[in-house]
């Protein structure tokens, strides 16, 4: 195994989680990882130096991105996997309320808030992936955490009062 | 001396939290927010729904990796293919070191035709992007822009989509290229910034992506099955990078094409590998 592939190997764990937090979905999730991991093999040739950890991130995310445009296009109702409804009443409720309120963020600021607050990348390793400018990245991250509050404000009392 | 009673701006605010400021700033930040309890109590909010989101999903990489993700696996089921890339790759780079070798002496007059690609693109590039009224010859919306251009280029072109980069395709045009013709899309975003995909046949093996400054214009450049692609726009490296990425794994035979929102589904413009 070469050095190439040695980055990639220790990238695996973080990019699962990565892709667990898109999707939301154990399965859906590590096939975006296979995915990507097969493409960045294939495509070395393609890789100029630089961060083997931000580039398997931009090459999953565009995957993933790909993936939600395909499924917009056939419209298959997928249930959510409930392998871990059993906290949704208990204390980690709010496990539950933050996987709600990421899933009705827009992709483009779910991506944002997650390669930061999750994944530790930096705003300019983040615009990388994502191909724009800092400033948009920062207006994503702030857009994406007006709406999980508002959503989290609105919902939690209802939710509270249901248990 | 940096005023510590002037508004924080929201940026500085989430760039804080997220641990983007400089020393100097974070101590400003920290005055501001002993004053400001409406900041702080935010802070606070954003930060428990960060820790939420951690709890939520940061165990996940203590699972053990599942066998079907396993490096050694998803390479040895690749072998067969590998071989045959791997020897393809072997056999381009002895023939263009061979070639490179021959050509020493006269590196600077005889550029790649990959050059002579990009070099045509940030041309047709920096021609056509001008163009207010005529900046295409075809428009997005008519439907026989993409099996024009599919047959004159000699593949089945697809359009990619460039949304997630606030860029909307407008259109087409034939030109003339290095070994073919060519064909040149042009995409622009909302505010009016534009960016141009070069596609057309090449005789070289699939190369890396190659990065060209051209006064205020980048070009990003590789080839792959037979056919050259050159992304060129506003020189600004990461976003191109970022573009050609999204356009790379959209090539993907493997990867269902892209319908653009509000287009046919036979109006897209990329090559699909292998075909």
């Amino acid at each position: 195994m070469n050095a190439f592939q040695q980055s990639i190997e220790a990238a695996i764990p973080a990019l699962r989680r990565y892709a667990r937090a898109l999707t939301r979905d154990a399965e859906t999730a590590d096939d975006l990882v296979q995915d990507t991991l097969v493409r960045a093999l294939r495509s070395e040739h393609l890789f100029h130096g630089g961060a083997v950890r931000s580039w398997l991130y931009t090459i999953l995310t565009n995957l993933n991105r790909n993936r939600l445009r395909s499924m917009a296009r056939r419209p298959i109702v997928t249930q959510l996997q409930d392998d871990d409804a059993a906290d949704a009443a208990g204390p980690e409720a709010g496990g539950r309320d933050i996987e709600r309120a990421l899933a009705l963020l827009v992709e483009e600021q779910r991506t944002a808030l997650l390669l930061v607050v999750l994944e530790g990348l930096t705003y300019r390793e983040i615009a990388e992936v994502q191909g724009v400018p800092i400033g948009t990245v920062m207006s994503r991250l702030a857009r994406a955490r007006m709406q999980i509050k508002a959503y989290l404000d609105g919902e939690r009392p209802a939710l509270r009062r249901v248990k | 001396m940096i005023d510590n009673n002037s508004p924080m701006t929201e940026d500085e605010l989430h760039a804080y939290v997220d641990g983007e400021l400089p020393a100097e700033r974070r101590e400003a930040v920290e005055t501001w927010l002993a004053k400001h309890p409406d900041d702080a109590a935010l802070i606070g909010i954003w930060r428990a729904h960060a820790d939420a989101v951690r709890a939520r999903y940061g165990n996940i990489v203590n699972e053990p990796v599942p066998a079907r993700l396993a490096l050694e696996r998803i390479t040895r089921s690749r072998r067969s293919w590998v071989a045959i890339a791997a020897a393809a790759t072997i056999a381009a780079f002895v023939i263009g070191g061979a070639a490179g070798w021959l050509a020493r002496g006269a590196s600077a007059a005889a550029p790649s035709e990959m050059e002579m690609f990009a070099n045509e693109a940030i041309g047709a590039h920096r021609l056509y992007i001008g163009e207010v009224r005529h900046p295409i010859e075809v428009k997005a919306e008519e439907n026989h822009l993409l099996p024009w251009l599919s047959r004159r280029v000699g593949t089945t072109l697809r359009a990619p989509d460039l949304a997630a980069f606030d860029l909307r395709l407008l259109g087409g045009r034939l030109l003339p290229g290095v070994v073919g013709p060519a064909a040149l899309f042009m995409y622009e975003s909302g505010n009016g910034e534009r960016v141009t995909i070069y596609v057309s046949k090449t005789n070289e093996a699939r190369t890396s992506f190659r990065y060209k400054i051209d006064g205020k214009f980048g070009a990003l450049r590789w080839s792959e099955g037979g056919y050259g692609w050159v992304v060129s726009g506003p020189d600004d490296k990461p976003r191109l990078k970022g573009i050609a990425s999204a356009l790379y794994e959209q090539l993907d035979p493997r990867t269902p094409p892209v319908p653009a929102p509000g287009r046919s589904t036979e109006n897209q413009l990329m090559s699909r590998r292998g075909s």
